[in-house]
């Protein structure tokens, strides 16, 4: 037992150390990301000091990029299943080993959708009331307290599953059964549920017609799926490039189906709500006015709105076509497909939705720099995180990192190439 | 694989690279704390953030009396600290038997926004920026629908022809769906019907205000600010006591008047006689007649299943 903590020990405290070691360019890379989460840690100081005034939420617009980031981070997270499925349903070899890639990812998701949510509080310092036991959770009555409960279960089941994986490779033995693809299935089915959940946080609000509807959910998913493995996609093709991890096209084909039918089902639900919205002409119908094509003089999302339906609708073109067979077409479907539903599921989602006001007023919303600040540093921060964890679980992987080799001097190279280059400049 | 280099471990003899390189570790551990210390300077200013006391206080249904006495005297010595005036602090229960429920005359109202400023001065309103509880709509004859409402008119003389005013505050609903959507049941609805906020146990997430049909919720987005010599000393725990920056508030039927009979301050100054008060329980109070015996009485968005004890009536 003790023998095991203290091997568990090693295994954290070299997988710590392995973090700080890495070429110019890992350096680089951290250094601007801790200079970015600084910046977002400094502006976020004065927001605790001065309220919520530092940003440009009022009491008609009472949420804004805070929790439109959050909203589609919670896509990105869930959308790790989407590897996962093939591989533990459908027996892909080519994605198996690239499952924990995909996992680590909704790992540092979570922890900036738990950010997003932190910083949207007025009240932090309070963050304990909603602790069961020692607080008062309105469970199952509010969304708020489900949403609490799956996106702290979704974190904890992916972190075991993902260290257990890893430590298993690190001891260079066979991953026990049952004690992790339970996680796994268990996982598949939670990361509906926290997307789900989050949808429902919107649709369960009977006074904003615009996110009062069934469609809303449905769209969540689909634009989730879309976005999460554009992600992945073009992660592995700069993990691949940046260590040797072999990462094969066929894997990164693979991904490419998901996210061709994933969009081509969001784009549809789209028209679905388009016609909804527009064709009856009900005044329920001024939130989607507002955003499409403004209201009384209002015009501020409506640039977001089509640049987001364009970018989708290229993108989905080039899904469809041959042509993003090829990985550069690919990635620029990725790219576009990523800013696309960044917008439809944040500005495009969560700003209507409080215009009009219930009582008909107008008020636009323009995020102020310092909320700006505090979001760029969130997004620094994750990064950061996945950064580390993949610096940490790809020597691992590749078994350069084991209990095997304990003791020996430890490896400091990302790629061999770039280790050579950096070596006489250390001296 | 490359030859690994034998810098960093702790079994190797120490060279002059390792030197160099713990030294400039500790360089830039120094710089990464000094760079943390900097981006966290602004919590300097941060003064009165939470006592402890606040930060540890319970639930309001938990607290005992004893408990209740101690919140009410430390909340009576922050507000004498903060504005040099002892206030009145209480903690008023519902009455039994009764059930509020208030009635507004369309008619009559003349859109004077007297009641939107009586309520300002009488609940503790932060003053900059100025947080109002009632917005008055100026709608135009023949339409309900909000949408054509001028929230920020500014005639030199009201009534304005061709128009009609609508006042509107919290609702006080039977089905509220902001009590629903708190996480952390900091708002309830109490036995006399109003839907009152706990403002030490809000966290300031704003679902509540997402989720309010009626637009009645505010939020502190910074320290209210009172003048010391506005100040109504006169205060109740769930009601008109000043509020902290983060949290939410809206109006409560000016708890602090209604629960010891009184009418509530925007029923007081209302010129016209638009606007009515008092227990739906007791068949021979005003209320109750109004209710009986008007033609055509309506609750705001109806179809909403709200079902607010806030209703408008016409008088022909």
């Amino acid at each position: 037992m003790i023998t095991a903590a203290r091997q568990y020990l090693v295994f954290l405290q070299r997988s710590a150390r392995i973090a700080f070691v890495g070429d110019w360019r890992y350096y680089t890379w951290m250094a601007v990301l801790t200079v970015i989460t600084l910046l977002g840690l400094n502006a976020y100081a004065k927001q605790l000091v001065h309220g919520l005034v530092v940003t440009g939420m009022s009491d008609e617009v009472s949420w804004g990029v805070y929790i439109a980031n959050f909203t589609f981070l919670v896509g990105v997270a869930a959308a790790a299943v989407m590897m996962v499925i093939p591989v533990y349903i459908y027996d892909n070899e080519e994605l198996h080993d690239l499952v924990i890639f995909g996992e680590l990812l909704a790992v540092a998701a979570i922890i900036m959708c738990l950010l997003f949510v932190t910083v949207d509080l007025g009240r932090p310092d309070r963050f304990w009331h909603l602790i069961p036991g020692i607080g008062q959770m309105n469970f199952p009555k509010s969304m708020l307290s489900w949403d609490v409960i799956v996106l702290n279960g979704y974190l904890l089941l992916n972190v075991h599953i993902c260290g257990y994986l890893l430590y298993c490779r690190y001891q260079n033995r066979k991953p026990t059964k049952w004690f992790y693809i339970p996680f796994v299935f268990g996982a598949i089915i939670w990361a509906v549920s926290i997307h789900t959940v989050t949808a429902f946080l919107y649709v369960g609000l009977g006074g904003r017609p615009f996110w009062n509807a069934s469609i809303v959910g449905p769209r969540f998913l689909a634009s989730a799926f879309t976005a999460g493995p554009a992600i992945i996609i073009l992660a592995l093709q700069i993990i691949r490039s940046v260590t040797q991890y072999r990462i094969t096209d066929k894997a990164l084909l693979t991904l490419r189906s998901i996210v061709q039918v994933s969009m081509i089902i969001n784009v549809f639900l789209l028209v679905c709500e388009i016609f909804k919205e527009f064709y009856s002409g009900t005044t329920h119908g001024a939130s989607a006015k507002y955003l499409f094509f403004g209201l009384h003089g209002h015009y501020a999302l409506v640039p977001w709105i089509w640049t987001a339906i364009t970018f989708n609708l290229i993108a989905m073109v080039i899904l469809v076509l041959p042509v993003s067979r090829s990985l550069r077409w690919l990635d620029v479907a990725c790219v576009l497909s990523i800013v696309g539903i960044w917008i439809e599921k944040g500005m495009g989602l969560v700003i209507p939705g409080f215009i009009p006001t219930p009582l008909g007023a107008v008020v636009d919303y323009i995020p102020s720099l310092n909320e700006t600040l505090v979001c760029l540093g969130i997004w620094a921060f994750g990064l950061l995180c996945y950064t580390l964890f993949l610096r940490m679980s790809v020597p691992i992987l590749q078994g350069r990192l084991s209990q095997a080799n304990e003791g020996l001097p430890e490896i400091n190279d990302i790629a061999p190439t770039n280790a050579a280059l950096s070596r006489p400049a250390a001296h | 694989m490359s030859s690994p280099e034998p810098t960093l471990h702790s079994d190797q003899p120490a060279t002059g690279s390792t030197d160099r390189r713990s030294f400039l570790r500790s360089t830039a551990a120094f710089a990464g704390l000094s760079a943390l210390a900097a981006s966290l300077a602004p919590l300097r200013e941060l003064k009165d953030f939470s006592s402890s006391e606040e930060f540890l206080q319970k639930y309001y249904k938990e607290l005992s009396p004893e408990e209740m006495k101690k919140v009410l005297l430390r909340i009576t010595d922050e507000v004498e600290h903060q504005y040099g005036i002892r206030p009145h602090v209480r903690d008023l229960k519902p009455m039994d038997g009764v059930e509020f429920v208030y009635a507004l005359n369309l008619t009559r109202c003349i859109g004077c926004r007297k009641c939107v400023h009586a309520c300002v001065a009488e609940n503790n309103q932060s003053r900059s920026p100025e947080i109002q509880y009632i917005r008055v709509l100026k709608m135009p004859h023949g339409s309900m629908d909000v949408e054509k409402g001028n929230h920020l008119y500014d005639d030199k003389e009201v009534p304005d022809k061709g128009f009609f005013y609508m006042p509107v505050q919290c609702q006080q609903c039977k089905n509220p769906p902001c009590v629903k959507v708190c996480p952390v049941n900091a708002t309830w609805q109490e036995k006399d019907g109003i839907t009152v906020i706990d403002y030490d146990w809000c966290i300031g997430c704003r679902y509540c205000e997402a989720a309010c049909p009626y637009w009645a919720r505010r939020f502190n987005f910074t320290k209210p600010e009172i003048p010391a010599d506005r100040l109504n000393p006169e205060m109740a725990y769930l009601g008109n006591r000043p509020r902290k920056q983060g949290v939410m508030e809206k109006c409560h039927f000016c708890i602090q008047r209604t629960r010891v009979g009184k009418y509530p301050a925007c029923l007081e100054v209302c010129p016209v006689g638009a606007r009515k008060f008092g227990n739906i329980l007791d068949p021979e109070s005003e209320i109750s007649y109004i209710l009986r015996t008007k033609r055509v009485f309506i609750q705001l968005k109806e179809e909403m299943g709200t079902s607010p004890r806030f209703f408008y009536y016409f008088d022909k």
